[in-house]
C-alpha cells in the first residue's frame, strides 16, 4: 500500500471526517483522496490559521477534524495553536509536509525547516518524525493518541518519506 | 446612531436556537451582556478566528443556525475566510460584524472601515448571497428578518456589517477558563463535553 493509502486508511480507523488543507506538492495525493472520499469533508483554506479555525469549530460542532499544511506555516498558526487549540484544550492532527530537508530543491525552504522542530517544542506539542515510508504505519496509533490527549499533534513527513507515495 | 448593547440585545432576542460564536474583546462582553447561555462559544484570543470557527461549527451541525458575532478589526484579520465561506456557502451561517471604525480594546485605533472599505461588499464579491449595511433600526429589522428565514431554512449565507457608535460599555466578562466554554457548548449539544 502506497503511504497515501496508509494515511487515508490511519484518518479512517480514527473517525476522521472533517478535513482542511492548504495545498502541498508532497501531500497532494492524500488531498485528492481525500477531496473525492465520500466519509470526508473537505474544506480547502487559504491560510493554515483559518484551517485552525475550520478544525476548532467543527470539533465544537462534533467532527472529527484533522489539518493537512506545510511546515512554513508552522509561523503564521503559533496563535492559534495556543490561543484557540490549545487554551479550549482541543485534538488537532497536523499532517505537516516537512518541506525544507535532505531533498528539498528550493533553498528558501530550508529556513524554516531549521525552526520547524524548536517552534513545536516551545509549544509543547507531540511531534513525530516519519522519514521512511513504513514509519506511515504509526499514523493510525499517532491520530488515536492525539484525540486521547486532546492536544495538537505534529507528524512531521519528510521528502524522503515522500519517495513512498 | 446604533448602540452596541442594544443591537445585540436585540439579535439574542432573535437567535431562536442558533449558536453563537463571538470574536475577541467587546463582541464576547456584548453577547455576555445580553444573556450568558451555554450555546455561546466565547474566543478569549484567535484574533481573525471567528468567522472560521463560526463556519467549522456550521459545517459540523448543518441543521443548526450558527451565527458569529465579531468586530470589524476581528474580520478584518481574518478577512480571507469571507472567500472560504464563499466556497462552502452554507445555508446556516450568518456573519455580523459591530463596526464602530476602531480597534475598542486596544485604545481606540482607527480600522480600516473608517476609510472606505467596505466589509458588505468583499462578503458579496466573495459570494455570500445576503450581504447587507445596517444602519438604522428599519435594517436591523430586516436583519433580523433575514435571521428568521434563515432559521427557517431559506436564503443561504448572511453577512451583516452594523454601523454602531464607538463606545466601550462596562465589561461584562464571560466565563475565562476555556475548557468550560468548550465543555458546556458540546455537552448542549448531547456530544461528550471533553
Amino acid at each position: 500500500m502506497s503511504v497515501n493509502d496508509v494515511i487515508m486508511q490511519a484518518m479512517r480507523e480514527n473517525g476522521i471526517d472533517f478535513v482542511t488543507t492548504v495545498p502541498c506538492k508532497q501531500l497532494a495525493g492524500v488531498i485528492e483522496k481525500i477531496e473525492q472520499a465520500d466519509d470526508m469533508r473537505h474544506v480547502p483554506a487559504n491560510r493554515e490559521d483559518e484551517g485552525m479555525g475550520l478544525c476548532a469549530g467543527a470539533y465544537m460542532g462534533g467532527a472529527k477534524p484533522a489539518i493537512i499544511m506545510q511546515n512554513t506555516a508552522i509561523g503564521v498558526t503559533i496563535n492559534a495553536l495556543a490561543t484557540l487549540i490549545q487554551f479550549y484544550r482541543m485534538p488537532l492532527p497536523m499532517l505537516i509536509s516537512y518541506r525544507g530537508e535532505v531533498g528539498e530543491p528550493v533553498a528558501c525552504q530550508v529556513e524554516m525547516a531549521v525552526h520547524t522542530k524548536a517552534l513545536l517544542d516551545q509549544l509543547s506539542i507531540p511531534t513525530y518524525h516519519f522519514h521512511n515510508p513504513e514509519d506511515a504505519q504509526e499514523t493510525s496509533a499517532i491520530l488515536s493518541h492525539c484525540f486521547m490527549a486532546r492536544k495538537p499533534v505534529a507528524l512531521l513527513m519528510d521528502a524522503t518519506f515522500w519517495k513512498g507515495a | 446612531m446604533l448602540q452596541r448593547r442594544e443591537v445585540v440585545a436585540q439579535i439574542n432576542q432573535a437567535r431562536g436556537q442558533a449558536l453563537m460564536v463571538t470574536g475577541l474583546g467587546s463582541s464576547s462582553y456584548d453577547l455576555h451582556a445580553a444573556g450568558d447561555d451555554d450555546r455561546n462559544f466565547y474566543l478569549w484570543g484567535a484574533m481573525g478566528g471567528a468567522a472560521m470557527t463560526g463556519l467549522g461549527v456550521a459545517m459540523a451541525q448543518p441543521e443548526r443556525q450558527v451565527i458569529v458575532l465579531t468586530g470589524d478589526g476581528e474580520m478584518l484579520m481574518g478577512i480571507g475566510g469571507l472567500a472560504t465561506i464563499g466556497v462552502q456557502q452554507p445555508d446556516n451561517l450568518s456573519i455580523i460584524v459591530l463596526d464602530n471604525g476602531h480597534y475598542g480594546e486596544t485604545g481606540m485605533q482607527a480600522s480600516h472601515t473608517q476609510f472606505g472599505v467596505d466589509l458588505p461588499s468583499i462578503a458579496r464579491a466573495s459570494g455570500l448571497p445576503v450581504s447587507l449595511s445596517v444602519e438604522t433600526e428599519a435594517d436591523m429589522l430586516q436583519l433580523c428578518g433575514a435571521l428568521a428565514s434563515q432559521a427557517a431554512g431559506k436564503g443561504g449565507a448572511i453577512f451583516a456589517s452594523i454601523k454602531v457608535a464607538a463606545e466601550s460599555p462596562e465589561r461584562s466578562l464571560p466565563i475565562v477558563d476555556g475548557v468550560e466554554i468548550k465543555n458546556r457548548f458540546r455537552r448542549t449539544l448531547g456530544l461528550n463535553p471533553l
